[in-house]
């Protein structure tokens, strides 16, 4: 099973132009707000049309703009649960589900609408009407829906963006459920980072209207393949660098050397680093002699914020740790670091970790693990 | 009562018969045009738009010139009938045709006001559960727009009742055929019939509160926002 997709559409402020194939892994479809994703969807569904394009479902043409075939959406075979969940306000659960089974003898769809809604965790709410419905399971009900036509691929809309945390952990194990019985392909947008990490197998970050990184999201977040890509995957910390050797580099806008564990195929233009993968060290011994493939550096807290379980610590990192040995005896103050202070980084560690080393005294030591660290091109 | 109770009750008839057949060909009509007319736009839409509202602004003796002009024996229409064997001028049909013409603008509006209240997502999510544009529109669009479209049919049914230039214009006054209460109550004074004129005022009155307190009753309960299933 595959879903050969190719849409190119103008759009008010960018134009869509995006290829790619999905199979039976359930690809989460990652962009902020405007970049297309919705427009994307709509096209695959047949509700929008596209500039240009072609869609084929397992050789099975829906779209194709150069031989003007155009299957109208009723035709595709393809299961889309909306936004909102666009239930029939004037129609029960039970008629809502059944809508898409006309063809079937009355007694058959009531037995498959019942089937449908347990699969759902859904059950004795056959005669209500959706908005007697809480938003968890009016989305269950429309995922029955759109399941019960037996749709060839499956198209999700932000599918949980419209419920509150509690639900939406509810729902992403239902969705997973349901993906791992469903096993066609399944596409799934989302502007939610996390969501999109649980719920996809691949990942596809789209930004304005482009593909910016496709593939496995381990992949993609260990490595991401441009800025743009590493800024929609949260990385928060970035700097230029230059090139020393194959390994090390230099990073300006820290105003260190850094050893790195991998090289680009292409000259290297930025290096960041995740907030949380920063590592809080013992200081390296007095004296400064850390040598530079260690990566580890003094910095000061410049100041933080705190979530009930994390805390974002903002760093003021020397430039070297003998600079700032020298800096702090100069100043007679090791909170307030004088002098030529290159950049904040951010670190995010658990409070329980945050508790192990809060009272040290300033400068706390941090360490750029190789590994962490990815190279980014122009 | 009986001292000012009309002799002849046939202008009552004739006017139901009229309002309902007219009301009837208008609801058709006017859902139609206004299902046809949402999906499409452009300068050429407006002045279709335009066309379809003139029987509203237009005094009612312009549109029933135009519609004799039409029907009339040298009229396209008019041709076109007396090739069949008949003609509508002076008859029955005329009061029909004048009241759903000038009934129509009434309905188009609201009905497409009505339409327009749709959340195309309704529609969108039936296309992708394979449904037909005929099913989409009769089982999710004309069921969520039906307090609206009612509320239209109303509103022409009351406009059908008091027509009275373009169907004078086309019809013409034969008691017992064509003679509808607003024509009767405008001869009976003409002939200083006052008794007569009063009674057919009463019988005007009447129904048109009847139809005025079920419309703003109907609007209270089951209208747009407050219907049994959209969320207040």
């Amino acid at each position: 099973m595959a879903l050969e997709i190719q849409i190119a559409k103008r759009l008010p402020d960018f134009a869509l132009d995006v290829s790619f194939t999905a199979s039976d892994t359930p690809l989460g479809i990652l962009g902020p707000s405007g970049a297309g994703k919705t427009m994307l969807l709509r096209c695959i569904a047949g509700l929008e049309r596209p500039d240009r394009g072609r869609v084929v479902l397992d050789h099975r043409v829906l779209l194709d703009t150069e031989q003007g075939i155009h299957v109208p959406a009723r035709e595709r075979r393809l299961g889309m649960l909306f936004q909102h969940y666009a239930l029939f306000p004037h129609r029960t659960v039970a008629e809502n589900v059944a809508f898409g089974l006309r063809h079937l003898p009355r007694e058959e769809q009531t037995q498959r609408v019942s089937a449908l809604l347990r699969r759902a965790h859904v059950t004795g709410l056959e005669r209500r009407y959706p908005r007697q419905l809480s938003g968890g399971e009016q989305q269950r009900v429309a995922l029955a829906r759109a399941l019960a036509t037996e749709p060839e691929a499956l198209l999700l809309d932000e599918p949980l963006s419209a419920l509150d945390t509690h639900l939406r952990s509810q729902m992403e194990a239902q969705l997973q459920e349901t993906f791992a019985s469903y096993r066609r392909p399944t596409l799934l947008v989302t502007h939610n980072i996390e969501e999109a990490y649980r719920l996809g197998g691949k990942l596809l970050v789209l930004s304005r209207g482009r593909v910016a990184a496709l593939g496995a999201k381990e992949e993609i977040f260990r490595r991401p393949p441009s800025m743009e890509v590493a800024r929609l995957t949260v990385c928060k910390n970035f700097s230029r660098v230059r090139s020393i050797s194959e390994n090390l580099v230099e990073a300006l806008d820290w105003g260190c050397t850094l050893g790195v564990g991998h090289t680009l195929s292409r000259p290297a233009a930025y290096i960041g680093i995740r907030a949380h993968h920063i590592d809080f060290v013992e200081s390296s011994g007095t004296g400064g002699t850390a040598s530079a493939d260690e990566n580890v550096f003094p910095c000061w807290l410049a100041r933080s914020s705190e979530t009930p379980f994390r805390i974002t610590l903002y760093l003021r990192v020397g430039d070297s740790q003998q600079a700032a040995a020298d800096r702090r005896s100069e100043a007679g103050n090791p909170a307030e670091p004088l002098g030529e202070i290159r950049a904040e980084l951010q670190a995010e560690v658990f409070k329980e970790k945050w508790r192990t080393f809060r009272d040290r005294p300033m400068p706390w030591h941090v360490r750029l693990s190789p590994e962490s660290l990815f190279l980014l091109p122009e | 009562m009986a001292l000012i109770a009309p002799t002849d009750w046939s202008p009552l008839q004739i006017s139901i018969e009229t309002s309902v057949t007219a009301t009837l060909i208008t609801l058709v009509a006017g859902l139609a045009a206004a299902a046809w007319r949402e999906r499409r736009s452009g300068p050429a839409m407006a002045i279709l738009d335009g066309i379809f509202l003139l029987p509203l602004v237009l005094p009612p003796t312009v549109v029933g010139f135009f519609l004799l002009l039409l029907f009339g024996r040298n009229g396209p229409l008019g041709k076109l009938l007396l090739a069949l064997g008949t003609t509508v001028v002076f008859s029955w049909p005329a009061t029909v045709i004048a009241a759903a013409v000038v009934a129509f603008p009434l309905m188009y509006l609201t009905a497409r006001a009505a339409l327009e209240q749709v959340d195309s997502r309704y529609l969108e999510a039936a296309r992708t559960l394979g449904a037909s544009e005929w099913r989409v529109f009769s089982a999710i669009a004309l069921p969520l727009a039906w307090p609206g479209v009612l509320a239209g049919t109303i509103l022409s049914f009351a406009r059908a009742l008091g027509e009275f230039g373009a169907t004078l214009m086309l019809a013409g006054n034969i008691p017992g055929r064509t003679a509808t209460i607003p024509i009767a109550i405008y001869f009976a004074v003409e002939a200083n019939d006052v008794q007569s004129a009063v009674a057919w005022c009463l019988v005007d009155v009447v129904i048109s509160l009847a139809l005025l307190s079920g419309l703003y009753y109907w609007t209270r309960t089951q209208g747009p926002g407050r219907s049994r299933w959209v969320r207040s």
